[in-house]
């Protein structure tokens, strides 16, 4: 190993990591929105074998009084592990690692939630990790934003966040479990893809500058592929209310028609915190392009010019 | 859990609805939800489950880990029941240490599996005095439409089910095995609204129910441990036909849970 860092073998001769994958392969990634019936808006996902579940509460009163905003709404979101996630039970309630990921979460989607229109209000997103095998921040930051469209929360963009690094001296996208153990580092990410922010970036571990610069182009590279899985997970949720009325005026479909074609069992009145989500996002989102880019509403306007399918294997 | 305020209208008209034996979501009265278990659902827990009693969804997990025996049970393993009522579940759950409602749930599970002698705690002793495996048995609904009771005891059934004790990790020597279930007890809570009961209460009914009593019976029929609560009471008649309602009902979640 020529590598002084690290005597474990991560990557083989042939660039092949401990589960198979390329260097600049991601692990394979599940995300299904509203799975949750009593949270206003939920996604689940799964991302290699972490498995993360969002639910979103709000906009509502922000307990206690003192942490209310007159201008703007804010945006509190909790990680939260369970015990059996790890393979040595992790102790429940929150520890000062879980702490610190629920800040820098809530703060990555109060820049893309647009919170002057609620003032005086929170939104609570509330990540439970029931598997871990790292990365998790990520996966629960990118499930996260996709509960919170599914909640109709106005929002300019979804986020993606993942995780890559370095491993035995080479640059992985990515990092799984072992890799994040026994690197030598490790850079989580997160981005907005249609303005191209960076909402959450940490590191750890050893880098030169140039390396860095590699990891942060293939952060934004594989990012756009997540966004696109995002949005298909929020189309599928949503595609079943668009279908009676296909026609060209269906932005203004009033709120019945959600709740009728929900679930006729329940007894609950309908959710007026949480009108048709995908309307509200969809419309936010053209008024943001339109005002940023000349293009064609409904033409996706290419943040990353490079996003198909990631090769440069070179790295 | 219970928190809600809950409207003079909807309490008066669920529970003219239970006069007429009829309930919101159409069911009969001794009917149950649908009841979907998905096990194991977690590669990282010993045993583990994911049990759907119609919305209400509840992920259990089951981890075995060495730890030190208690003092008066010095060649016996330890079993844990730990119940978290997590904000994502419902808007009335909060953030922070477990509340009496928490307690009570895993409490109340704990008793099943225990007094039931589901599994036997003794073939799980490493070192007599020193040395154990524990089994923590870590519950976490996900989303709460009524009824935690008994969706927290089957999801706790069913993950320790399929759970594996690692004695690898302590005998490199010996293989992981199966932990053995002796018993499977099932538990069965009824509703008391207007002096009628109803199985299985969904979230509207528990919000307005009088009364409430969990019944826990064996794959023999026997009573192996029971929780009443809320204000409301029973008569005595009443009890004995939820025991036996409890002994017919378990018998079919059973299947369902073992299978």
């Amino acid at each position: 190993m020529s590598d002084p860092h690290s005597d474990v073998q991560l990557v083989s001769d042939e660039g092949m990591r401990l589960d198979g994958r390329a260097l600049d392969e991601l692990r394979p990634i599940r995300i299904e929105a509203g799975v949750l019936e009593r949270a206003d808006g939920s996604c689940y996902l799964e991302w290699g074998s972490n498995k993360v579940l969002v639910g979103v509460y709000g906009p509502r009163e922000v307990h206690p009084k003192h942490m209310q905003n007159p201008l703007k709404g804010i945006v509190q979101a909790r990680y939260n592990m369970a015990a059996f996630s790890v393979s040595e039970r992790k102790r429940p309630g929150p520890d000062r690692r879980a702490v610190e990921i629920s800040k820098i979460t809530s703060e990555a989607l109060e820049c893309v939630v647009l919170t002057d229109q609620f003032p005086r209000t929170t939104v609570d997103v509330y990540i439970e990790v029931l598997e871990a095998s790292a990365g998790t921040r990520c996966a629960g930051l990118t499930a996260a934003s996709v509960a919170l469209a599914d909640a109709g929360i106005p929002m300019k963009d979804l986020v993606v966040a993942l995780a890559s690094g370095k491993i035995n001296g080479k640059l992985a996208l990515d990092l799984g479990k072992a890799e994040d153990n026994f690197g030598e580092a490790d850079v989580p990410f997160a981005i907005v893809p249609r303005t191209g922010e960076v909402v959450l970036l940490q590191m750890d571990g050893h880098l030169t500058k140039e390396e860095f610069e590699t990891i942060l182009e293939m952060n934004v590279r594989a990012a756009a592929q997540v966004y696109e899985l995002q949005k298909q997970a929020l189309v599928k949720r949503y595609s079943a209310y668009a279908e009676p009325a296909p026609g060209e005026e269906q932005a203004a479909q009033p709120v019945q028609a959600v709740v009728a074609s929900g679930s006729p069992e329940r007894f609950h009145e309908p959710k007026i915190a949480a009108p048709p989500p995908t309307d509200v996002v969809v419309d936010e989102i053209l008024e943001a392009v339109e005002a940023t880019t000349p293009a064609a509403p409904g033409e996706e306007p290419d943040v990353n010019a490079d996003e198909d399918e990631a090769e440069g294997g070179d790295i | 859990m219970p928190a809600d305020i809950v409207s003079f209208i909807k309490r008066d008209y669920i529970h003219s609805m239970a006069k007429q034996g009829v309930r919101l979501d159409g069911r009969g009265m001794e009917e149950m939800r649908e009841v979907e278990v998905t096990k194991p659902f977690v590669t990282s827990a010993e045993g583990s489950a994911r049990v759907k009693l119609g919305k209400t969804d509840v992920v259990v997990g089951v981890k075995i880990e060495p730890g030190t025996p208690f003092a008066d049970r010095p060649n016996q393993g330890v079993l844990i029941v730990n119940a978290e009522l997590v904000p994502i579940a419902s808007p009335d759950f909060e953030t922070g240490p477990p509340r009496p409602p928490a307690i009570e749930l895993a409490r109340v599970t704990d008793r099943a599996i225990r007094e039931a002698q589901t599994f036997d705690l003794a073939p799980l002793c490493i070192d007599a005095g020193k040395k154990v495996f524990m089994v923590f048995i870590d519950i976490h609904p996900v989303d709460y439409h009524g009824n935690l009771f008994d969706s927290c005891e089957w999801g706790a059934l069913a993950a320790l089910s399929v759970a594996t004790v690692p004695w690898s990790k302590i005998d490199p020597d010996r293989k992981d095995e199966r932990l053995k279930l002796q018993n499977f007890p099932v538990s069965i809570t009824v509703a008391k609204l207007s002096d009628r009961l109803l199985v299985d209460p969904s979230l509207d009914e528990e919000e307005v129910a009088d009364a409430r009593l969990t019944v826990c019976t064996d794959q023999n029929g026997d009573v192996r441990a029971m929780q009443k609560g809320l204000a409301g009471s029973f008569t005595v008649d009443e009890v004995k036909y939820i025991v036996e309602l409890s002994r017919s009902l378990g018998k079919k979640v059973r299947s369902k849970l073992a299978g």
